[in-house]
């Protein structure tokens, strides 16, 4: 089965990032949604399939379809964490390609930081009773002991993992959107708050509000649509574990698994990839993506990072709107991989355009390293 | 006839630690260990685990400090344990300073009362 190419996003928005006092969750994401119709020359009254899974809501499909008016044929709330935007993509491109559904809206939106403590916690809902009597800190503990796991046994170091937060602060820099701007040294992160070692609060991401929006529909519609689609050429989905005590190997993620599936959908190799969005929660992220989807290899993520390696100028444009450590982090950020990802083969991201971009990486990884889903876009010209 | 319904699996295991002894279960199909305790193995899915005592004896396979402030009870240890059955407990090595614990030690499992229930600690050894 491929739907290699089947579907396009035909429009994106993005809406209050940053901060949106005031707003809820479906306000920031009727307005996303509203500005993806917009681009795309569609109307609310067009989508007739939902996708969506926040954390404010357990039914979300229901919340969201209610608040913006919308009686989809077929609604999907996939709820694997922060890759669920991702995930929720094969669904509607299987949905589309069958052709149940005509036009697809996948959206999130979350006003996490300005409802502090408020958004549905597996530590309140969902109690993991063999790891919560040790006190983690969920999701950083989870991350900083597979950080530990990746020093140790291929020596990665502090300075790796802190030039990724810099690299994605440069990017964030040459954003208008992104949330944190100012300039961040190696020394910084080295010398920022230790919040579970070795990750300082600088090596997590933000804590932001924000919503985004995507529109897909099948390519035959896509070409009548008022924007360039881009078009879906491969994607896959995995989970392994839902707790970081039963990842066996905590150096490696099943992204070792989508990465190669997504690939081969999409009939080309990490080499042929122009510009990657890879969901960077933690500093460790980018580095064990890098070597799971194979653009290194194991162990070797530290070193391709290091003195600018996925910054501006650097060897490959890793996560070229600032990521979720510096553009915006709105509790899942699954979303944000897939909009910058269209909106740079799109080529319209101004400073920070990656020149004749023509393929992307949108990566989505959710829980503690447990769901990992992989979406790879193209232009027409490598359809 | 229905089917008897067995004793659930964290029930049992917190009735040996109540007991004082750390079981988990072994699978008869696969003859894997397994931990935390299920109803099936999830190695092969069989359904024959039967429960057996640990040596107590692991390495720290990955470790961190969780940094809390002083007023709050200060830092502490949360790590990971390579059981000598090959499974993986979540835990923390209690006697060092927190960032003294390292990936490699050998610890062994020690049985303490917190919060009213007892709890898989592990010390140096």
């Amino acid at each position: 089965m491929s739907f290699r190419g089947k579907v396009a996003a035909v429009g994106v928005g993005l809406a209050g990032i940053g901060e949106a006092p005031s707003l809820s969750h479906l306000d920031l994401t009727a307005m996303a949604a509203k500005q993806a119709l917009d681009e795309a020359g569609l109307s609310f009254s067009d989508v007739d399939g939902l996708f969506a899974a926040n954390l404010q809501n357990i039914f979300a499909p229901l919340n969201v379809g209610e608040y913006l008016g919308i009686r989809p044929k077929l609604s999907e709330g996939t709820q694997i964490g922060g890759s669920s935007p991702v995930a929720h993509l094969i669904w509607a491109a299987l949905a589309l390609d069958a052709g149940l559904i005509d036009t697809a809206l996948v959206c999130y939106g979350s006003t996490q930081r300005s409802v502090a403590g408020k958004l549905l916690s597996p530590s309140t809902s969902e109690p993991l009773i063999y790891e919560m009597p040790y006190g983690p800190r969920y999701p950083i503990s989870s991350y900083a002991l597979s950080t530990s796991r990746h020093m140790y046994e291929y020596g990665t170091t502090r300075e790796q993992l802190a030039d990724v937060a810099v690299a994605a602060r440069q990017w964030a820099a040459l954003n208008p959107d992104a949330f944190m701007r100012s300039p961040l040294t190696r020394d910084e992160v080295l010398e920022s708050r230790m919040v579970c070692d070795p990750l300082t609060v600088r090596d997590c991401c933000l804590v932001t509000d924000g919503a985004g929006a995507v529109v897909l529909t099948r390519s035959d519609r896509a070409r009548d649509c008022r924007r360039e689609p881009i078009y879906l050429l491969g994607a896959a989905m995995a989970h392994w574990h839902r707790q970081i005590s039963q990842l066996p190997d905590l150096t490696v993620t099943c992204a070792s698994e989508t990465g190669p599936r997504a690939f081969e959908m999409a009939g080309l190799k990490p080499a042929d990839i122009d510009v990657l969005e890879l969901y960077d929660a933690f500093s460790i992220n980018p580095i064990m993506f890098l070597e799971d989807l194979g653009f290194c290899a194991k162990g070797e993520g530290g070193p391709f990072v290091e003195n600018g390696g996925i910054a501006p100028g650097g060897r490959l444009p890793v996560n070229t709107n600032g990521g979720g450590l510096s553009c915006v982090h709105p509790g899942m950020y699954g979303i944000f991989t897939v909009i910058e990802a269209i909106q740079q083969l799109r080529g319209e991201c101004g400073d920070r355009q990656v020149p004749d971009a023509a393929t992307a990486i949108s990566h989505g990884n959710g829980g503690h390293f447990s769901s990992q889903v992989t979406a790879i876009w193209g232009r027409q010209e490598t359809l | 006839m229905p089917h008897p319904l067995p004793e659930g699996p964290d029930e049992r295991y917190a009735a040996y630690l109540a007991e004082g002894r750390i079981c988990i279960q072994k699978c008869g199909d696969c003859q894997r260990h397994v931990f935390y305790p299920r109803i099936i193995c999830p190695h092969c899915h069989g359904s024959s685990l039967t429960w057996h005592e640990v040596t107590g004896k692991g390495i720290v396979y990955a470790t961190t400090v969780i940094r809390q402030r002083p007023d709050k009870g200060g830092p502490y240890n949360l790590c990971l344990v390579e059981m000598e059955e090959g499974v993986r407990f979540p835990g923390r090595v209690e006697g060092p300073e927190p960032e003294d614990v390292k990936i490699g030690m050998t610890v062994a499992a020690r049985i303490k009362q917190e919060d009213g229930n007892p709890l898989v600690v592990f010390d140096p050894s």
